[in-house]
């Protein structure tokens, strides 16, 4: 009889392997791989940043981070639900097309049990995530700390990044 | 496939020591299993392995550390604790479940 195979969770090994992803899209469509990506490397302990900034400040200011929108405009991936039909790129831009886009989408990801985009990063910071603003993106649009998401770290410049980011592995999304 | 002897009960792992058959498991297993991985079963722990169980017989699919938090009530920020780092697959191996598909 052979010995129980016990595995092999990497506690033990000192990892500093870190993720930094910079948001910096305020689409309900680009929203969503860095929440994905983030969410599963904490639950790998991996040590993950998020850094927002221009148009990723959407996702984190409190006025606007419940009405993210996907517009198919200009997307030629675009397709009628559920089938290969591409959807006309005329018909994009018709008035009421992005709200409808957008419904469908949020369904969608509903259906799959994944939470909307404030939800998501309560639960990104509940597992031990890091939030930070731009310091730029902040001056721009004339936000300050109270008008982001109280678990927000901090608004800061590029060069405190460059600190944060140190060793980490980066995507830009 | 490998089979062991965890407290006592012969059972079927897969290559990485995942209990395969769901009917193989019980509490004593799940007590070995968790202190293979330095985990100390505490009430809490029980209630959240039971209902993972619970779950996956409905579902016949282990869940995610985001259903265990809105479906099961287990909030995220303690399942970090009762299973520190690797919160979803800790608790797959200690319930006798396969790790969760879902990505979220």
């Amino acid at each position: 009889m052979a010995d129980a195979i016990i595995p092999d969770f990497g506690d033990d090994d000192e990892t500093d392997r870190k993720l930094v992803i910079i948001c910096s899209k305020g689409n309900l469509d680009m929203a969503y791989p860095a929440l994905v990506l983030a969410n599963a490397a904490l639950g790998e302990g991996i040590e993950t940043h998020l850094f927002f900034t221009f148009w990723g400040f959407d996702m984190i200011t409190k006025s606007r981070m419940h009405d993210l929108q996907f517009s198919p405009v200009g997307n030629t991936a675009m397709h009628l639900p559920g089938r290969n039909t591409k959807m006309p790129q005329s018909l994009s831009p018709m008035p009421g097309m992005t709200q409808m886009a957008t419904k469908m989408m949020k369904k969608q990801i509903a259906d799959l049990g994944i939470p909307e985009v404030p939800d998501f990063l309560d639960q990104i910071v509940a597992s031990g995530g890091h939030l930070w603003a731009c310091r730029m993106s902040a001056d721009m649009n004339k936000l300050e700390e109270t008008d982001l998401r109280d678990d927000v770290e901090g608004i800061i410049n590029a060069t405190d990044f460059m600190e944060i980011s140190e060793g980490g592995q980066m995507l830009f999304i | 496939m490998p089979t062991a002897t965890i407290a006592g009960h012969e059972v079927q792992t897969n290559d990485e020591g995942f209990l395969t058959e769901y009917d193989e498991w019980n509490e004593e297993i799940g007590t070995e299993l968790a202190g293979n991985i330095g985990i100390e079963m505490t009430d809490r722990h029980w209630e959240l392995i039971r209902w993972l169980r619970e779950d996956f017989k409905e579902k016949n699919e282990t869940a995610t550390t985001r259903r265990v938090n809105s479906v099961g009530g287990f909030p995220t920020k303690e399942q970090f604790q009762l299973f520190p780092k690797k919160p979803a697959r800790k608790m797959a191996y200690v319930a006798g479940l396969p790790k969760p598909h879902g990505c979220v």
